[in-house]
């Protein structure tokens, strides 16, 4: 990138696919719906807002970090990350692509929240004879499950 | 935060339930590795966090508002007990698994319906934070309630402790739905719902849950408050004193 110009929305839009979920490093913050939105000035200075996934979530520090490096090193020099509170992450805001390489890292992804006995399919051998072995996984946004076909434990990305 | 002049009262909110989520979520860490099986490590440990969040949302706007030397940390670190406005379940110790289960549920019950409230809050941000907190809370809700069942229509053994629990925490419920000083003008801004108008909610979800689980409500009517004003039980200083001795010790220590 040109440091002598002013970047537009699109173009920080597209650095910022470089900043992934540090937890699930194949979804970028993007895909999993943290970036909200990115606002530059007329003078080049950036804003870019992002929205936390679950309250204790220590991946928000790192996320901040990750997109003030990325940009500082494509050549901007005025960026401020803004935590968005309102309206709240929902895993609706994941995208297709996310759901399908959450699947392909071994992660069931989320059912819709309206789902009252949510589908989970395990990420192995795509069996729908699947039970929670745990309400609570390795991270908040995850649950433990098995494969009652494969027997292979897997998580499950919660729906919320 | 517009919709409120006083923003003194506006921050005491903000801390206030900062201060409960701290001590809570600073309680359940107490337990990590203690719990009866791997799976409840997980839960607790998870669960502990989601506080832990929500009191550093809280305390990152109350510092914003409060301006000058106001710091996440510093309300998390430096403050006494005298200051900590915290209601006095959440300090209660962790006195078997079936206390944890029973001062869980009592509490994950009253953040539903706490946060159900703010959730609908005419300040955005706070909004934001309660809806979020909100999904939390009804997630712990679920899994405390499941283990009330499991415990209290178990074996004599843990159904004694149980009830054990419910008959020692009880007279730590109706604190929480005890209006504070300055909540009437927070009430009228619309920033804040009326907490103790969903107290027939919390009673009828307690009593359905009890029944469930084989359990009884305690007969006796005593109910202990002063946590809110900072009188505190005796245990709130031990926490405290677990968790500030290195920030005091070492002032402005970081890693």
């Amino acid at each position: 990138m040109v440091t002598n110009e002013v970047p537009t929305a699109e173009e920080i839009r597209w650095l910022l696919e470089q900043v992934v979920d540090p937890d699930i490093p194949v979804v970028s913050i993007a895909e999993i719906g943290i970036l909200r939105d990115v606002a530059v000035s007329p003078e080049g200075d950036v804003v870019v807002y992002i929205t936390p996934t679950y309250s204790g979530c220590p991946a928000l520090g790192v996320i901040e970090e990750d997109v003030v490096s990325v940009l500082t090193e494509a050549g901007i020099n005025s960026i401020r990350v803004e935590i968005r509170h309102f309206p709240v992450w929902t895993t609706e805001w994941l995208t297709t692509e996310a759901k399908r390489k959450l699947a392909n890292y071994g992660i069931a992804p989320p059912d819709s929240v309206l789902a009252v006995v949510p589908e989970v399919l395990c990420p192995q051998c795509a069996s729908d004879s699947t039970a929670k072995v745990s309400e609570f996984g390795s991270t908040a946004c995850k649950s433990l499950w098995v494969c009652t076909s494969c027997r292979e434990p897997f998580d499950y990305f919660k729906a919320i | 935060m517009s919709t409120v002049t006083d923003t003194e009262t506006f921050v005491r909110l903000l801390t206030r339930h900062g201060d409960d989520n701290t001590v809570i979520g600073q309680r359940l860490g107490e337990y990590i590795s203690r719990a009866p099986e791997l799976e409840e490590d997980l839960a607790i440990a998870n669960v502990s966090l989601d506080h832990i969040g929500v009191a550093m949302h809280l305390y990152e706007y109350a510092a914003e508002l409060e301006g000058g030397d106001a710091s996440v940390d510093g309300y998390a670190m430096l403050r006494t007990e005298r200051d900590y406005m915290n209601a006095l379940l959440v300090e209660q110790p962790n006195t078997d698994f079936a206390h944890i289960v029973v001062r869980g549920f009592f509490f994950s019950l009253y953040q539903t319906l706490l946060w159900e409230q703010l959730a609908s809050s005419a300040d955005e941000r706070l909004r934001g934070i309660a809806a979020r907190a909100l999904k939390e809370a009804t997630y712990h809700q679920t899994h405390y309630r499941r283990w009330l069942v499991t415990l209290g229509d178990g074996t004599d053994e843990s159904h004694a402790k149980v009830q054990r629990a419910v008959d020692g925490l009880w007279r730590f419920t109706a604190e929480l739905f005890e209006p504070v000083d300055g909540d009437g003008m927070l009430i009228d801004a619309g920033v804040i719902g009326d907490v103790s108008a969903v107290k027939g909610r919390f009673d009828a979800s307690v009593d359905a849950a009890l029944e469930e689980a084989t359990l009884a409500r305690p007969t006796d009517p005593f109910q202990a408050t002063g946590g809110r004003t900072g009188m505190h039980s005796e245990y709130l200083g031990h926490l405290l004193a677990e968790m500030q001795w290195m920030q005091r010790t070492y002032p402005g220590a970081t890693w």
